[in-house]
């Protein structure tokens, strides 16, 4: 025993010496990164070249791409100035907490006001009301949600009544874990609201029905969108219609038809500058300007190309024949705004969680049926 | 005075010192925050959280399907270990090479393989269908994600513990009259225990934390196929991080009672063979 209390000793003596050294060093670190942030600064603001980062959202991937190459080549005839776009992807809502625990991106691009609602709460990086400091709530560009269906539309699927009927199996992610499946149930209540004239109770009942013939909630859009178009599973997919068109480009455009329903929602995926970020890193007017080039025509004419609805009516013009005209509700009118959304559909225990509740969940009515789905 | 005795290789202090701290920074500490962060509820809260109905049905899953996984993968791994090291055949490196596979794929990419391969129009869903089997989007496809992501660890602990048992030992046994069946249980057997077990506990272990092959495969139908860490994934788009951190104390604190258990019983086997 004492031989190992012995030699143990020097043991416990280094371990907690260690463990000190790094935990005392930590708010010198603190001081460290301000200095850093003043070195970015500096780098950022040199003559030649300066760099913003854009954190954003998985669908964007191709457009900010294109997106980033224009407008780098637009601020060097400007300014004569080199600007250097770093580009993050992920799901909205791990983009937004990666922003919350300590990421310092210039401007973020995410799918819904709620995510940069809640970097303002958590952080403070940006000021209350900064969904009204560019046009259009701070959306350059929009989508809408549709249905993907098979080729020549075999079960004859118009509208959202005809996702509720029996047997329809009927393919959307989990609006708890895709951002921007969000945005296809809020599509689907605006819809059931319309129709029932204002009553929330038909109306859950009918998100119960439509969400009793989903077999399988996915994570993420593209789970859903490889179970309808590689695996063959279920009769209609309910997309964001830039996914959608994106399905037909990626995948043979002929064996799916997209049908645009009669009600939908319009998707504005916000942007913002994150003004704390900016204003240390002295990129200020680089990046409003990045935004603001979003708006402007040839901005308009990348989402246009990208499948984005722009807002700028001469590219509108352009592309009507792509977009087809619906009527879409705005997610004021469904259901007052982004954060009530949350709160009344997907906070645990909202509707969202009660269609699932076990005493009101049909379980047998979920299986996959026996035969015919592809 | 206690006189200070040297152990015969220098340097104990100094490594478990080192060892110590890289534990504490890489492992104690991180896991002690999650504890810390848990504080921040109530106490009623915690039980609330940690009992809803929904979330008792995914530890259900996950502990079942874990250990469903790890005791298929304890007997296949075997065999596979067992050829490897026991017998010469051509392609031998090939298919050795091969075990360490699940290791090396991100577990994305094993998990929408698995999915199209299992699902009713894939090629092994396909025949199943036609016996009434259901993989994909069940909770046995679940079970089939995690035997594929834990395969190896059965498989890599139980190779040098079968390349170490010697021919001679059979050969006695043999010509001492045993049978085969005989020298297997009562020879082979209870020296590959140990390496079994850790194997076993090892898959068990990476099955229950395992998200991104199974969310693939799942479904992840509410109070069916839902797994515990796609639901603290849900607490956390839900901005819930002490709810995330709740579910995952209780995974912490049941996976470490499990493994406890079992390297007792690691333990107490070693301590009946050396008697």
């Amino acid at each position: 025993m004492n031989r190992i209390a012995g030699a143990t000793r020097p043991a416990w003596a280094i371990c907690i010496l260690l463990i000190a050294a790094v935990s005392v060093r930590a708010p010198f670190c603190n001081g460290e990164k301000r200095s850093d942030g003043r070195r970015l600064a500096d780098e950022a603001r040199s003559e030649k070249s300066i760099s913003i980062i854009n954190v954003s959202y998985d669908a964007t991937r191709k457009f900010y791409k294109e997106f980033n190459d224009a407008f780098a080549r637009h601020w060097h005839h400007q300014t004569g100035q080199r600007v250097n776009i770093l580009q993050s992807h992920g799901g909205s809502g791990a983009q937004a907490r990666a922003v919350i625990a300590g990421l310092d991106p210039d401007v973020v691009t995410l799918v819904m006001a709620y995510d940069i609602d809640l970097i303002r709460e958590r952080r403070a990086l940006l000021p209350e009301g900064w969904q009204k400091r560019l046009p259009f709530n701070s959306s350059p560009y929009t989508s809408t949600i549709v249905f993907l269906v098979r080729k020549g539309n075999p079960k004859g699927i118009t509208d959202w009544d005809d996702l509720v009927r029996p047997g329809i199996i009927v393919l959307t992610p989990n609006p708890k874990t895709s951002g921007g499946a969000r945005w296809n149930y809020l599509a689907a209540w605006g819809y059931a609201l319309t129709a029932s004239g204002g009553d929330p109770e038909a109306a859950v009942d009918f998100i119960s029905r439509l969400y009793r013939n989903v077999p399988v909630l996915d994570t993420s859009a593209r789970a859903s969108a490889l179970n309808f178009v590689k695996r063959g599973l279920g009769d209609v997919l309910i997309t964001w219609e830039s996914e959608a068109f994106l399905v037909l480009e990626e995948f043979s455009g002929d064996s799916y038809e997209i049908v645009v329903p009669s009600i939908s929602i319009i998707a504005e995926p916000p942007v913002a500058l994150l003004d704390a970020v900016v204003d240390r890193r002295g990129t200020r007017e680089v990046a409003q300007a990045y935004l603001e080039y979003l708006y402007g025509p040839t901005g308009q004419e990348i989402a246009a190309r990208n499948h984005f609805r722009p807002r700028l009516a001469g590219v509108a013009e352009r592309y009507a024949q792509t977009f087809r005209a619906c009527r879409m509700m705005s997610i004021e009118e469904v259901c007052g705004s982004s954060r009530e959304a949350q709160r009344i559909h997907f906070d645990e225990g909202a509707i969202f969680d009660r269609i699932y509740r076990p005493e009101t969940a049909d379980q047998s009515s979920r299986q996959f049926p026996r035969e015919g789905t592809g | 005075m206690i006189r200070r005795k040297h152990t015969v290789l220098p340097g104990f202090g100094l490594t478990l010192g080192y060892g110590l701290a890289y534990l504490s920074l890489v492992v104690l500490i991180p896991l002690s925050c999650l504890f810390l962060k848990t504080l921040s509820m109530s106490w009623a809260s915690f039980w609330e959280t940690i009992t809803d109905p929904r979330i008792v049905a995914s530890y259900k899953l996950t502990f079942g399907a874990s250990l469903a996984a790890a005791v298929i993968n304890a007997f296949f791994g075997f065999l596979v270990a067992w050829s490897l090291v026991r017998y010469r055949f051509p392609g031998k490196r090939i298919i050795d090479a091969m075990v360490d596979l699940p290791f090396a794929l991100p577990t994305a990419v094993s998990g929408i393989t698995l999915t199209t391969l299992y699902s009713e129009n894939g090629w092994i869903g396909h025949s199943l269908e036609e016996w009434g089997i259901r993989v994909a989007f069940t909770r046995l496809g679940v079970v089939v994600a995690l035997i594929f992501i834990s395969l190896p660890f059965v498989v890599r602990t139980l190779q040098p513990a079968l390349a170490e048992i010697e021919h001679e030992v059979e050969e006695a046994a043999a010509s001492l009259g045993a049978s085969r069946w005989q020298t297997f249980w009562k020879l082979l057997l209870p020296p590959l225990f140990p390496a079994l077990l850790t194997g076993f506990s090892l898959a068990f272990a990476r099955s229950l934390g395992e998200y991104g092959s199974v969310v693939f495969i799942a479904g992840n139908m509410p109070m069916r196929t839902e797994i515990t860490p796609l639901l603290i994934i849900t607490k956390l788009e839900q901005y819930d991080y002490a709810g995330a951190t709740a579910i995952a104390v209780v995974m912490l604190v049941v996976s470490f009672a499990i493994l406890f258990f079992i390297n007792l019983l690691q333990w107490w086997q070693a301590h009946r063979w050396a008697h």
